[in-house]
């Protein structure tokens, strides 16, 4: 009833978790049966180990909060020499997160979770400042997107999801432009960049100044986004931002979302996931849907 | 350790003054064990401008009754919204988290200061238990910003410092007579300036120390990365592999 696929892998349910939310998995294994997930996408990982950004790394806003953890990972080396082996038996599709700051950094990490068996997908998160150019996000750009996107084809062959910001002019312009460069799938949204400042102490709470915002605040922007993509391209398409509930999962799939991810909320109830697979399956029941595919995209 | 997501039920409340409160609370069944030093995430029901859980240590556990107490200094919006609370309602925990102390040493020094004091009782609880001997320091600005002082008599000898001179000696918790005597290990919670002046003389003095942080918390379980803190090996999450650090591990800290 739930089943549902992006490019050729199968989900038991389209209800995954989404990077940087949900650790490696095991974090939230006394809260959740991971094993009845449609897919985790691990942390953020990229060609060396970072240390991310010095704290204050987040704030709490209105209905949501800002972050600015900055890509602390362990590396992709000791993600398959270590991390790997740890999860990897788990019956649900593990999906890496890849990260990076140049097109040779996406490249070695893709290539190297290229081998790994039981990763089924990458997504490649395109939200990264491109320290060659100057610092401007790779997915804020058609062009540059493009390029990364056909450079990691050329060397990754199982599905490849691109994560798109939604820190552009055009969205659809950026899904266009990685549908062309051979992306299997598109996931929208990324945090939005946003800021807090501390009147009392005057001065920002992120030690970045800026960071991104995430939770139930970015979620009208982003079905928005989610239904302007999904009606754009032909590649699945998978929705995310501010995904609290079981209703809230339904506005992405009814909005074109072939899948869903669950971030922030994690944070609020640790077992949410399992909340929201309950209240997919309670739905379809409640209106006679045998199929979930029946409902996705109808707006 | 297993965690646990659990609904308990508000059996006490007692209100201290206009900034501390405790809530003791009923486990529906049987609470789990827990080390002193680890802390529940709690969720904040009813206010729309809190959405994130808030952390707060276990000041207190009473296994025979599945009771747990914590000791809150209302500081904001959450902890004022949990200060409104009242006896008979429900809050809900994410819980036991995080790495408590280590319990070792023989004749140890705990030093408390504000809402650092919390983590303090059931520490001296369980070391008092063991055999150990506790020097029980807790500081605060005045008389009151030490919400909880007799409680501690049972488990060692308990001495105040407060800076204007309302409760013990006047000065600082590092000022006071029994700071500078000999002990085998420290134990400290408490606003970051007052841990960092402990660890230091720890330090100098080759003396083991454990310091408990506050760093500000999103997920509580290792899973977001926001709640770091600089250590000698990079970033350690004060949630999942704190909140109880030896200050060995953090010099990095110590020296900022
Ligand atoms: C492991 C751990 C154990 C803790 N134990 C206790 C305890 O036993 N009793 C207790 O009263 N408090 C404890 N705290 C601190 C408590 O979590 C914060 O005071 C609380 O989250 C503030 O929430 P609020 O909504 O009232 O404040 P907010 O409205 O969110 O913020 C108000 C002000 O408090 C500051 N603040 C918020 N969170 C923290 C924090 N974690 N540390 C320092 N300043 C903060 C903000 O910067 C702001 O200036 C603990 C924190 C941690 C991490
Ligand atoms: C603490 C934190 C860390 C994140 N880390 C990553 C990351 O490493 N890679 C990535 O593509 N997205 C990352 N994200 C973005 C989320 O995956 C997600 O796109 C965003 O938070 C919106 O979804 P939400 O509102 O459900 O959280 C992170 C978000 C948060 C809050
Ligand atoms: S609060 Fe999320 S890792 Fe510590």
């Amino acid at each position: 009833m739930l089943q549902t696929k992006i490019h050729n892998i199968t989900l038991k349910n389209p209800v995954m978790t989404a990077s940087g939310t949900f650790g490696y998995g095991e974090e939230f294994a006394d809260f959740v049966d991971l094993n009845k997930l449609g897919g985790i996408v691990v942390k953020g990982t990229t060609g060396d180990r970072r240390q991310g950004n010095p704290y204050p790394r987040m704030a709490e806003t209105p209905s949501g909060m800002l972050n600015a953890v900055g890509l602390q990972n362990v590396g992709v080396e000791t993600f398959c020499k270590d991390v790997y082996h740890r999860i990897k038996d788990l019956d649900t599709n593990i999906i890496v997160n890849v990260s990076g700051s140049s097109i040779e950094e996406y490249c070695k990490t893709a290539a190297m979770i290229d081998k790994l068996d039981k990763i089924p997908a990458i997504e490649l998160n395109i939200s990264c400042p491109n320290v060659k150019k100057g610092g401007m996000g790779f997915g804020t750009d058609p062009a540059m997107a493009a390029q990364v996107v056909s450079e990691v084809r050329k060397i990754y062959h199982k599905t490849l999801i691109v994560k798109l910001t939604p820190n552009v002019t055009s969205v659809v312009e950026i899904a266009k432009a990685v549908e062309g460069a051979g992306a299997d799938s598109v996931s929208l949204i990324n945090t939005m960049l946003g800021m807090a400042i501390d009147v009392e102490k005057q001065r920002p709470y992120l030690s970045t100044i800026t960071g991104g915002l995430s939770g139930p605040a970015v979620k009208p922007v982003a079905v928005r986004m989610v239904w302007q993509v999904a009606h754009a391209v032909s590649i699945p398409v998978i929705g995310l931002g501010g995904i609290a509930s079981a209703a809230d999962a339904l506005e992405f799939l009814m909005a074109g979302a072939k899948a869903i991810q669950v971030g922030t909320a994690n944070f609020i109830d640790p077992s949410i996931t399992m909340k929201i697979i309950d209240g997919l399956e309670d739905y379809c029941k409640r209106h006679s849907i045998n199929d979930i595919n029946d409902i996705i995209g109808i707006i | 350790m297993k965690k646990h997501i659990t609904d308990f039920k508000i059996v006490k409340k007692k209100v201290y003054n206009a900034t501390y409160f405790a809530l003791t609370l009923q486990h529906p069944s049987t609470l789990p064990e827990i080390e002193a030093g680890q802390f529940v995430e709690v969720e904040i029901p009813g206010n729309k401008h809190v959405m994130l859980r808030r952390p707060i240590s276990i000041h207190d556990v009473d296994s025979e009754k599945s009771q747990l107490t914590l000791l809150v200094q209302v500081v904001g919006k959450g902890t004022k919204t949990l200060s409104q609370m009242e006896e008979g309602e429900t809050l809900n925990l994410v819980y036991p988290l995080g790495r408590g102390f280590s319990q070792e040493g023989k004749e140890v020094l705990l030093v408390g200061g504000g809402a650092g004091i919390a983590p303090m009782l059931h520490l001296s609880k369980c070391l008092s238990a063991k055999g150990t001997h506790c020097t029980i320091l807790l500081g605060g600005r005045s008389a009151t910003m030490i919400p909880v002082q007799e409680e501690f008599r049972p488990y060692g000898d308990v001495y105040f410092a407060t800076e204007d001179g309302s409760l013990g000696e006047k000065g600082l918790v590092t000022q006071h007579s029994v700071f500078g005597a000999e002990y085998d290990h420290i134990y400290t919670c408490g606003p970051t300036p007052m841990m960092k002046a402990v660890a230091r003389h720890a330090m100098e003095k080759g003396i083991e120390c454990e310091v408990s942080l506050e760093n500000m918390m999103a997920c509580g379980v290792g899973a977001c990365l926001c709640c770091v803190v600089d250590s000698d090996e990079g970033h350690k999450c004060v949630c999942k592999d704190g909140p109880v650090f030896n200050a060995k591990r953090l010099t990095n800290w110590i020296k900022k």
